[in-house]
C-alpha cells in the first residue's frame, strides 16, 4: 500500500495522459472490473428507481396516488414488473428475420450501458480503510464526449433493426420514425455541445468538469444548454417527442412485436438513455460533481472532496430526470411534421447562429486587441439593431405577398436545368404525364357515357315524373 | 500508464453478458405455449398487411432526412477538433471555420427553399 501511495504522489506531479484531469495510473485490471460492474449495478438500480419515480410523480401531477402496494411506498413495483417480464413467454413472430430480431434489443441495451464509462461521478476518492485512491470514473480519454455520441448513435441501430426485422407494419413505421427523429435531434445536440468544447478546450469529461470550477457552463452558454435539454428529450423518444411509440397511431412503435425480456431490454435501454443524457447534461453544463455555489464555498471546498461530490452528481442527474417527468406530465405529444419542423427549421439554425456568436466572441476576446466590455456593448447594440431591423422589415413586407401572389401563375418547367428540381414556393408543377392521361381518359369516358345515356336518360326522367 | 481505452473492454464485456444473459434467461425460464395467432404480425382485428422483411415500404421522406443528416453530421464532426484546438489555431482557424459554416449554410438554405424540410 505504501508503494501505491508513493506512485500516486509521483503520478499527480506528471499527468498520466495530457489533456485529462483525472489520473488513472493507480488502476489495474481488478479495479476496472469492479468499476465496470458497479456502473452496471448503478444503472440497473437507477432504472428501477426511475420507473417508480416517474410513475409516482406523474400520478401526483394527475392527482392520483400511483403505485403504492409493493414494498414501502411502492418502491418494489419496478422489481415486480421486471420479474414478471422475465417469466413471460419469449415470442418470435413468424414473419421476423430471426437473427436481427433477437439481436436488436441486445444492441439497444448494450450501447446504452456503455456511456457511463466516461462520466465522472466524482474526483479522486480514497477507498475506506485503505490508502488506495482512484478517480470515481471508469476511464477518460481526450475524445470522451465523441465516444458518448458514438454510443448514442449506435443505439439507433437497435431501434431501426428491431422495427425492420419484426416484419410488421407498425414496427417498421415506428423504427424509421424513430431513426429520423434521433438523427435530426442529434444534429442540434451535437451543435449545442461545440460551444462547450470551445470554452473548455477539451473533449475529455474530467477536464470539462475541471474547467467549470469558477462557473457552470449552463450560465454563459444558456442558449446552448436550452438547445441541449430540448434535443435530449427528442433524442430519448420521450414525451412530448415520443412519436415512435405514439400509441394512438403506431400501437407501440418498434417494440410492438417484442415480448418478455426482449421487450424489457428496449424498455430498459430507453430509461438508461434518459440517465445517460442527464449525466451528460450534468457533466457538460452543470459542473459535473461540483457542489452548488453556496455549498462549494463552505470550509475551503470541503464538499468538493472525497465522497461528497457523488452526492451532488446524483442530485443533478435526478434533477434532469425530474425535468423529463415534469415535461411528460405537462406537454402533449407533437405532430410529426411539427416535430421535424422544430428540429430542422428552429433548433439547427439557432444552434448554428449561437455557435458563430460564441466563436466570434471568443476569437475577439482571445486574439483581438479589443476591450472585452466594449465588445459586449458593441455586440449588444448590434443585436438590438438587428432585432429592430427584423421587426421593421416584417412590417414592411406585410403588404408584399398580395403582389407576389398575382405573378405566381407563370408556368414552371421542372426540367429546365436538365434534371428535375422541386418547385419553389409560389411555383406550380405542371400535371404529371400519367395524371394528364388519366384526366384525358376520364374526359373522353364522361362524354361517351353522356352520349350513351342521352337516350335512356329521357325515358327514366319521364318515368320518374309519371310515377310522381 | 496503461491504455485509457482498455477499461472500456471490461464494461463492454459486462454489458454484453447482461444483454445476452437476460434474453437467454427468459428463453429458458419462460413458458412455451404454441398458438398460431400469437406468431402472426400484430394488427387491430383485421388481416395483417403483408409486409415481408426487406419489402416493407415507408415514405421516401425518411431517406431524405437521413441524407441531409449525413451532410450536417460531417459538419459537426469537423467542428469538434477545431473547437478543442481553438486557442492553437487562433485567427486562421476561426476565419476558416466561419467560411466553412457559411458554405454549409448555403445548401441548408437551398434545401429549405426547395422544400426539403417540409413534411406533408
Amino acid at each position: 500500500m505504501g508503494a501505491l501511495a508513493l506512485a500516486a504522489t509521483v503520478a499527480t506531479e506528471t499527468p498520466a495522459v495530457p489533456g485529462i484531469a483525472a489520473d488513472f495510473s493507480n488502476d489495474n485490471i481488478w479495479v476496472y472490473l469492479v468499476k465496470a460492474v458497479l456502473i452496471i449495478v448503478f444503472l440497473l438500480t437507477s432504472v428501477l428507481m426511475a420507473l417508480w419515480f416517474e410513475r409516482r410523480l406523474v400520478a401526483r401531477m394527475q392527482v392520483r396516488i400511483g403505485p403504492n402496494v409493493h414494498g414501502p411506498l411502492g418502491l418494489l413495483q419496478a422489481v415486480a414488473d421486471a420479474m414478471k417480464l422475465l417469466m413471460k413467454e419469449d415470442i418470435t413472430v413468424k414473419m421476423a428475420d430471426k437473427v436481427v430480431y433477437i439481436l436488436a434489443p441486445m444492441i439497444s441495451v448494450f450501447s446504452s450501458l456503455l456511456i457511463y464509462a466516461v462520466i465522472p461521478f466524482g474526483p479522486e476518492v480514497r477507498i475506506p480503510f485503505t490508502d488506495f485512491t482512484t478517480p470515481a470514473q471508469l476511464t477518460d480519454f481526450p475524445v470522451a464526449v465523441l465516444y458518448i455520441l458514438a454510443c448514442a448513435a449506435l443505439g439507433v441501430y437497435g431501434i431501426v433493426l428491431g422495427g425492420w426485422s419484426s416484419g410488421s407494419t407498425y414496427p417498421l413505421l415506428g423504427g424509421v420514425r424513430s431513426t429520423a427523429q434521433i438523427i435530426s435531434y442529434e444534429l442540434a445536440m451535437g451543435l449545442s455541445l461545440v460551444s462547450v468544447f470551445l470554452l473548455a478546450g477539451s473533449m475529455s469529461t474530467s477536464e470539462i468538469v475541471n474547467q467549470q470550477e469558477r462557473f457552470w457552463y449552463a450560465l454563459p452558454l444558456l442558449p446552448a444548454f436550452i438547445l441541449y435539454v430540448i434535443s435530449m428529450i427528442g433524442e430519448t423518444n420521450r414525451l412530448p417527442f415520443d412519436l415512435p411509440e405514439a400509441e394512438g397511431e403506431l400501437v407501440s412503435g418498434y417494440m410492438t412485436e417484442y415480448s418478455s425480456m426482449k421487450f424489457a431490454w428496449f424498455f430498459l435501454a430507453e430509461y438508461i438513455n434518459m440517465l445517460n443524457v442527464s449525466a451528460v447534461a450534468t457533466t457538460l453544463f452543470f459542473g459535473g460533481w461540483r457542489a452548488p455555489w453556496p455549498l462549494s464555498a463552505i470550509n475551503d471546498g470541503m464538499f468538493n472532496q472525497g465522497w461528497w461530490p457523488i452526492l451532488w452528481f446524483l442530485a443533478k442527474v435526478w434533477f434532469f430526470m425530474f425535468i423529463f417527468v415534469w415535461v411528460r406530465g405537462t406537454l402533449l405529444r407533437f405532430r410529426y411534421d411539427q416535430f421535424m419542423k422544430l428540429g430542422w427549421k428552429i433548433l439547427i439554425p439557432v444552434a448554428l447562429t449561437w455557435l458563430v456568436i460564441v466563436a466570434i466572441y471568443q476569437g475577439v476576446v482571445e486574439f483581438g486587441e479589443i476591450d472585452r466590455q466594449f465588445f459586449i456593448y458593441a455586440s449588444l447594440a448590434l443585436f438590438v439593431i438587428a432585432i429592430l431591423g427584423l421587426v421593421v422589415s416584417s412590417f414592411a413586407t406585410k403588404a408584399e405577398p398580395e403582389v407576389a401572389k398575382k405573378t405566381e401563375a407563370e408556368p414552371f418547367d421542372a426540367f429546365a436545368g436538365g434534371f428535375p428540381v422541386p418547385p419553389l414556393p409560389g411555383q406550380q408543377l405542371p400535371p404529371s404525364p400519367r395524371a394528364a392521361r388519366r384526366a384525358a381518359a376520364a374526359a373522353t369516358a364522361a362524354t361517351a357515357v353522356l352520349e350513351v345515356e342521352a337516350e335512356p336518360d329521357t325515358t327514366t326522367k319521364t318515368e320518374g315524373t309519371s310515377g310522381d | 500508464m496503461s491504455n485509457p481505452y482498455v477499461p472500456l473492454l471490461f464494461l463492454m464485456g459486462v454489458a454484453a453478458v447482461l444483454a445476452l444473459g437476460g434474453v437467454a434467461a427468459s428463453a429458458i425460464i419462460g413458458p412455451k405455449r404454441y398458438n398460431k395467432a400469437k406468431l402472426e404480425a400484430y394488427e387491430c382485428g383485421i388481416e395483417p398487411t403483408p409486409n415481408a422483411v426487406g419489402g416493407g415500404r415507408f415514405p421516401i421522406k425518411y431517406y431524405l432526412v437521413a441524407m441531409t443528416f449525413i451532410i450536417f453530421d460531417i459538419e459537426v464532426v469537423f467542428l469538434y477538433p477545431w473547437a478543442v484546438e481553438f486557442r492553437t489555431l487562433a485567427v486562421f482557424g476561426l476565419v476558416a471555420i466561419l467560411a466553412f459554416i457559411a458554405m454549409i449554410t448555403v445548401p441548408f438554405i437551398y434545401e429549405w427553399r426547395r422544400g426539403g424540410f417540409e413534411w406533408d
